[in-house]
């Protein structure tokens, strides 16, 4: 198995005296998927936000190629090859699509005060990526908002693959789409996965994370509650960990006896 | 859903009626066509070319403040206290001028100074604090207004600065930021050409550069923004900043044309230019608009503010037409934005 890219040891966040997770190990693999599972209040989102540079964890490490980092800023994530992609917080609605795809890491040309956008190149590589990507686009100047969920998500994992993302992190990307968006967007995953990368899927859907998932890791309560590969995992036991188990067989024997 | 054909046919539904109505400039570019034409019509005075001078200058010193106030709403805040921004600009010159004595460009280059920080700190509190920019910037509309009158009569006794006339470096100041440029005969006040240079740089800026895409998205979805590594805060910063020149030009302007400053001017002037760049297009939730709709919203008061006398109606009326004038446009806005962001999808 080779060295994980990305790998946390440990990792916790405290906000006052609640805590929001503790204890978090994950190693993220070139050319692995890794989904974390969890109901809500879980603690996914605390997870996302320290992978991604929104907040510092309060203890434990975060190493990429084995070197520990403090991330600072998504900015900071970014330049050390993380992405991260969120449900609805992918795209900004009203702009170009082209504008989308390279906001923030926009390709300019000319010097001073004549620098400016490089607009053809950047509408020629947003229409070829997302053509590579198996995406059917209408005209790369619309607002990226009159796109559909699942198309938006695309062109947000594109950009994110484009731009040489090492770690390609979705936050819930299936969540608000149909059956049929939500499988072109798994089908994405895979693609970033043949690629190379290393992708953490986010969701609470087991049944969106079997077919594209290497490994499972499940919170509950903000403490890791399961941690295995694919080959042990199935829906059952993944749905039965998130609902707490017993608890969820109690649950429904009552139900039975009404 | 057919997606048989390989030359999308999808494209060509969008033809150049349809592209040209979601710009955001198109109902403000209609509502000055026709205001134009109607005073034109009851007023021959209105069309002639010094008259037009007079309501280019009544344009530009909104138009000047409506460049900084349109990007600024473009990446999603708003300046309460632009308007009395440029008094404490003005009187800050003039009144280190008077208590240094010396040349008045002392004055000129930290006014400057001062106009920019107060820029910079409104911007710095507003991402500090993460309050709205609606309350950060009335507490800075208040204190400088305080400010404005307490200052004043601190250091000069009375509510104005007394005249810079004889101050040295008066003359070319005066020529710098308060001349006539004949242009065919006709006396242009170059604070029109400032107006349009600004313009012209604040397009450049919003379509053709990074920062550009960084306000729009900092108006537009600043959490998206943050996420894909643009500095949102630095951006609103420097928007605050912007602002803050636009009021130093515009106050240097007043303060050579004038001489004197009173320190109570300006309460009020801060909605007539988010008057401007409201009705020029821009939307007041950010991340929509463009510096010349603002500029066509700023022609439009200059436009109403003298074709009313030039008309010989009352001036009593020009407030209520601009109010109305809001109305019409952030209501047609609001349709074309909704139909920008649907698009032609079906």
């Amino acid at each position: 198995m080779s060295a994980p890219i990305l790998s946390l040891t440990g990792v916790g966040k405290t906000h006052g005296n609640v805590i929001s997770l503790a204890g978090v190990d994950l190693a993220v693999r070139a050319g692995e998927v890794t989904c974390v599972l969890g109901d809500n209040g879980a603690g996914k989102s605390t997870l996302i936000g320290i992978i991604s540079g929104n907040h510092a964890p309060t203890s434990g490490e975060l190493a990429i190629d084995g070197e520990t980092v403090r991330l600072t800023s998504p900015r900071h994530a970014l330049e050390r090859g993380i992405a991260t992609v969120y449900q609805d917080l992918a795209v900004v609605p009203l702009m170009p699509i082209w504008r989308n795809f390279f906001l923030g890491q926009e390709l300019t040309r000319g010097r001073g005060p004549l620098r400016r956008l490089d607009i053809a190149r950047m509408r020629e590589i947003t229409r070829r990526e997302l053509a590579g990507m198996g995406i059917d686009l209408r005209d790369v100047d619309q607002p990226i908002g009159t796109l559909s969920g699942g198309e938006r998500q695309s062109v947000a994992i594109a950009r994110a693959v484009y731009f040489g993302a090492r770690i390609l992190m979705l936050d819930e990307p299936t969540a608000a789409l149909g059956v049929k968006q939500s499988a072109i967007v798994l089908r994405h995953i895979r693609r970033a996965r043949e690629r190379g990368l290393g992708v953490i899927f986010i969701t609470h859907n087991p049944r969106h994370a079997m077919p594209v998932a290497d490994r499972f890791l499940v919170l509950g309560r903000g403490r890791t509650i399961g941690s295995f590969p694919r080959a042990e995992a199935s829906i059952e036991r993944i749905t039965a960990l998130m609902a707490g188990g017993d608890e969820l067989d109690e649950l429904l024997e009552e139900l039975d006896r009404d | 859903m057919s997606t048989a054909t390989p030359t999308d046919e999808r494209i060509h539904s969008r033809g150049l009626f349809e592209r040209l109505f979601v710009r955001p400039e198109i109902g403000a570019l209609a509502a000055a066509a026709v205001l134009f034409a109607v005073f034109a019509s009851v007023s021959p005075v209105f069309t002639q070319p010094a008259s037009l001078a007079t309501i280019l200058y009544g344009a530009s010193t909104v138009g000047i403040m409506a460049v900084g106030v349109s990007l600024l709403m473009i990446g999603g805040e708003v300046d309460l206290s632009a308007g009395v921004a440029v008094t404490t600009s003005a009187l800050t010159a003039a009144l280190i001028a008077y208590w240094f004595g010396g040349n008045i460009w002392w004055g000129v280059g930290l006014s400057l100074v001062s106009a920019l920080a107060v820029g910079a700190l409104n911007g710095w509190l507003l991402t500090r604090t993460r309050l709205s920019s609606f309350i950060v910037t009335l507490a800075s509309f208040f204190m400088l207004t305080g400010l404005n009158l307490g200052v004043t009569r601190m250091i000069t006794g009375g509510v104005a600065t007394p005249s810079i006339e004889r101050a040295p470096g008066y003359e070319l100041g005066r020529a710098i930021f308060a001349s006539d440029v004949p242009v065919f005969g006709v006396n242009i006040k170059i604070t029109v050409f400032y107006w349009i240079a600004l313009v012209i740089i604040a397009t450049w800026i919003l379509r053709r550069t990074r920062v550009g895409n960084w306000i729009f998205a900092s108006g537009g979805a600043p959490q998206a923004a943050r996420a894909v590594g643009v500095p949102v805060r630095a951006t609103k910063i420097g928007l605050y900043i912007g602002v803050g020149f636009c009021a130093w030009l515009l106050a240097m302007h007043q303060l050579f044309a004038f001489k004197t400053v009173q320190s109570g001017e300006g309460i009020g002037n801060e909605f007539l230019y988010i008057i401007a760049a409201v009705v020029g297009g821009c939307l007041m939730t950010g991340g929509y608009g463009s510096a010349i709709g603002a500029a066509i919203g700023a022609l439009i008061y200059g436009m109403a503010l003298k074709g009313v006398v030039y008309a010989e109606w009352s001036p009593d009326w020009l407030k209520f037409f601009l109010g109305a004038m809001l109305l019409a446009a952030t209501v047609f806005n609001v349709y074309l934005q909704r139909r920008a962001a649907r698009g032609r999808a079906r």
